[in-house]
């Protein structure tokens, strides 16, 4: 019963023919290693389609690709210091358009809660219908504050301020959308570094607005 | 989520978004639903970083949330979802084919940036139609404005869930995040704008109720004359609808290899006919008359009543059952599957040989077979015919049943049965179908990045060259800019091309596989 593994015949425990092994025959050795990482393969596989819709779904695949590396949804990692500032790499830096999604839609917890209020929610609307449009008029920006003002009940007066700047700077940036851009990806990398800065967190607490702001509402006084 | 659709979804979010949406998305799918600050503390990201990966994630409907008791906020990714991106180039072709250009940008955009409103969506693919036509012509709101409105008609554009309305302002504090719903008869209402061409004023005569938002801070204005009227109706693109299109279109193309083309044409007009009655998960169609269907064929057909008849009759004879007759008139969904699975192993099997295909079609057919029996009707020598069964057992395309003879089962009086479970064998096929598209991914990364430099130097080249003709340059000047690139270099970059080209085709005729077999579940 031991199985008379010796004498070199394995032994079966059932009848080898119901499984189609004749008597005695040659059977395949037991492989000992990892299958080859690229073993050959006896047939070739079948061509691939060809045909005009494969060739628009080809170009429109590649094309996709690089759109999509040039949409704001595309998160770049942020590059550690280089030991050398390269001059080249300030002029092949790609500017791509802010994307502010709307807050609405969102849990409260996912907006930046940022010192300066000016990235922060700004609603999407304003800066898309701001890039397309034509300049916008100074007058008709301070009637859209003096309504905003009706509507805000009870709401700080440190927000409105800011609100107002906010508005006011875009409406005067207008046309010049890639400064914009610039300015409030520089604010936004600005305002990164500084998070990482806990001294700053908990002393400062002011927007880009230090100084024409009233600190009414500051929740800490500052020092 | 097994890990080669883990790997997969790395490498798509990957290079569509970056590696910080990457490794957020990543770890959501591997964990399942979680908390903002969990994320941030597994993954090691700071939490600013892991807001915007989620904002990104979130509007491109691959993250949804859910506010838990005590106000928890929990994200979760939709693994499926992510995988889908490899099939964007197909929902785009398909557009094109049915609704031309303005249809095929109009559903670009909406898949690139995951949701929009339809005057954003009008105003985007006005201003990229009317770069590319001639000067002086425009391209007309009205017109793509049409184009959006069919598409809803049709379903292919569906409304995103959106905040609900509040009748009251803010009765005390606001919830931690807004609850979605949608309404299903709302799904495809197209709000009533009336957007009037390009650079002109944008009047809006109408505006739908939906949207109000409940947030704290006031309606927001824009810089512009008017607030966007449809301001808070999202738009998606329903994918599950150009879902239910590709299988219609394999079911007829099947019919029509099978048959001729007139029977594919009546099944297609079936399927058109039942292609909103039905949703995409039925196993059968509505049943139809065969008046209705008369009444229905193309223009171009015209055929009696009798013909119609007896390829009624035809069709449902057919051993496949393609159609049934009255209760269930279109069995045809279920019947694709099963139909395209063979196909597909099938021809997977060719690369193990003919021989294979051919074993593997009797045993399917046969249901059991026992080794004897196999060698007999596939006349294939006994030697190759189990080599060639024990290679299929080994990579699990078929499976062994055991029938005992003894209630002691010894295995000398035993039966061996062959047989082949296809939705084993289905998933089987679809897990490496996952793995080899990873692995084309991997490895159009890898020449790419090998040829780097190579290719940004003909960037270069090439943008030089752009700019000197734009200001004259001569034939010499730029005969001695292109010689920049010597001629081996140039043959390195001919292959590149070539082998990214198989690579990405490959890529797209993969995913067309994955269709059919996700389909069969």
């Amino acid at each position: 019963m031991a199985g008379n593994k010796g004498r070199g015949r394995a032994a079966y425990t059932f009848n080898i023919e119901a499984v189609g092994f004749s008597k005695g025959e040659k059977l395949p050795d037991v492989v000992l290693k990892p299958p080859p990482l690229f073993p050959d393969t006896d047939y070739k596989p079948v061509p691939l389609k060809t045909g005009e819709g494969e060739e628009y779904m080809l170009a429109l695949k590649q094309e996709l690709r690089e759109t999509m590396k040039r949409t704001p949804y595309f998160i770049e990692t942020p590059e550690e210091r280089q030991d050398i500032e390269r001059y080249s790499k300030r002029y092949m830096k790609v500017y791509k358009e802010e994307w502010i999604p709307d807050w609405r839609r969102l849990p409260r917890e996912m907006m930046p809660r940022n010192k300066c209020k000016k990235a922060g929610p700004k609603p999407k609307k304003a800066k898309d219908a701001g890039k397309g449009t034509s300049l916008t008029n100074t007058a008709d920006v301070l009637k859209k504050i003096e309504e905003l003002e009706k509507r805000d009940d009870g709401e700080k007066s440190d927000e409105e301020n800011e609100d107002k700047e906010g508005s006011k700077e875009k409406s005067k940036e207008g046309d010049d959308d890639d400064d914009d851009d610039a300015a409030e990806q520089e604010e936004y990398d600005e305002e990164e570094q500084e998070e990482e800065n806990d001294y700053i967190n908990s002393y400062f607490e002011d927007g880009d607005d230090f100084g024409a702001d009233s600190d009414d509402n500051m929740d800490e006084a500052t020092y | 989520m097994t890990q080669a659709e883990i790997k997969l979804c790395s490498l798509l979010l990957q290079e569509h978004f970056g590696e910080i949406v990457e490794k957020i998305g990543v770890h959501l799918i591997r964990t399942g639903s979680q908390p903002l600050r969990v994320i941030a503390h597994d993954t090691g990201t700071s939490l600013d970083q892991v807001k915007k990966a989620l904002c990104v994630l979130i509007q491109h409907n691959l993250v949804s949330y859910q506010v838990h008791k005590r106000g928890v906020v929990e994200y979760e990714a939709q693994c499926s979802r992510v995988l889908r991106m490899l099939r964007y180039p197909r929902y785009i072709y398909t557009t094109k084919t049915l609704y031309s250009d303005t249809g095929e940008l109009i559903v670009e955009e909406l898949l690139l940036n995951g949701k929009l409103t339809m005057s954003a969506v009008v105003k985007k693919v006005a201003d990229r139609l009317t770069e590319t036509m001639e000067d002086g012509k425009t391209m007309d709101y009205a017109e793509v404005s049409n184009t959006f409105v069919r598409l809803a008609d049709t379903h292919f554009v569906q409304r995103c869930p959106s905040v609900p309305t509040t009748e009251n302002s803010d009765p005390g504090p606001p919830p931690p995040a807004p609850t979605l719903v949608i309404n299903e008869k709302d799904m495809y209402l197209v709000p009533k704008l009336s957007l009037i061409g390009k650079g002109k004023r944008r009047r809006s005569s109408d505006e739908d109720a939906a949207g109000e938002p409940k947030a704290k801070r006031p309606k927001h204005t824009t810089d512009n004359k008017e607030p966007i009227p449809d301001d808070g109706i999202y738009w998606q693109a329903n994918l599950d609808r150009f879902h239910q299109h590709f299988r219609d279109q394999a079911i007829v193309s099947a019919v029509a290899n099978r048959m001729d083309q007139t029977s594919s044409e009546i099944v297609r007009t079936m399927l058109r006919m039942s292609e909103i009655t039905t949703s995409s998960s039925a196993p059968f169609t509505q049943p139809l008359s065969s008046n209705e269907i008369f009444r229905s064929l193309p223009v171009g057909y015209n055929i009696s009543k009798q013909v119609l008849d007896q390829y009624l009759t035809l069709l449902a004879d057919d051993p496949l059952e393609f159609v049934g007759k009255s209760g269930d008139s279109g069995g045809g969904m279920y019947v694709i599957s099963i139909l395209t699975t063979c196909h597909l192993l099938s021809s997977f099997l060719s690369r193990f040989g003919s021989r294979c295909a051919r074993i593997f079609r009797l045993v399917l057919q046969k249901k059991h077979l026992e080794q004897k029996q196999v060698e007999d009707f596939a006349m294939i020598p006994a030697k190759e015919a189990k080599d060639m069964l024990y290679k299929m057992l080994s990579e699990n395309f078929m499976s062994l049943q055991e029938i005992p003879k003894t209630p002691d089962h010894a295995p000398s009086r035993t039966f061996y049965l062959y047989t082949v479970n296809i939705l084993s064998a289905a998933r089987m096929l679809l897990h490496r179908c996952y793995k080899s598209i990873a692995n084309l991914i991997e490895r159009r990364q890898f020449e790419t990045k090998e040829n780097k430099r190579l290719l940004e130097k003909s960037q270069r080249v090439e943008a030089i060259i752009a700019s000197m003709q734009a200001t004259g340059a001569e034939e010499a000047q730029l005969q001695e800019i292109e010689e920049m690139i010597t001629a081996p270099e140039r043959q390195q970059l001919e292959t590149l091309k070539r082998n990214v080209n198989k690579l990405d085709a490959s890529e797209i005729q993969v995913d067309e596989t994955i269709f059919l077999l996700e389909s069969y579940h």
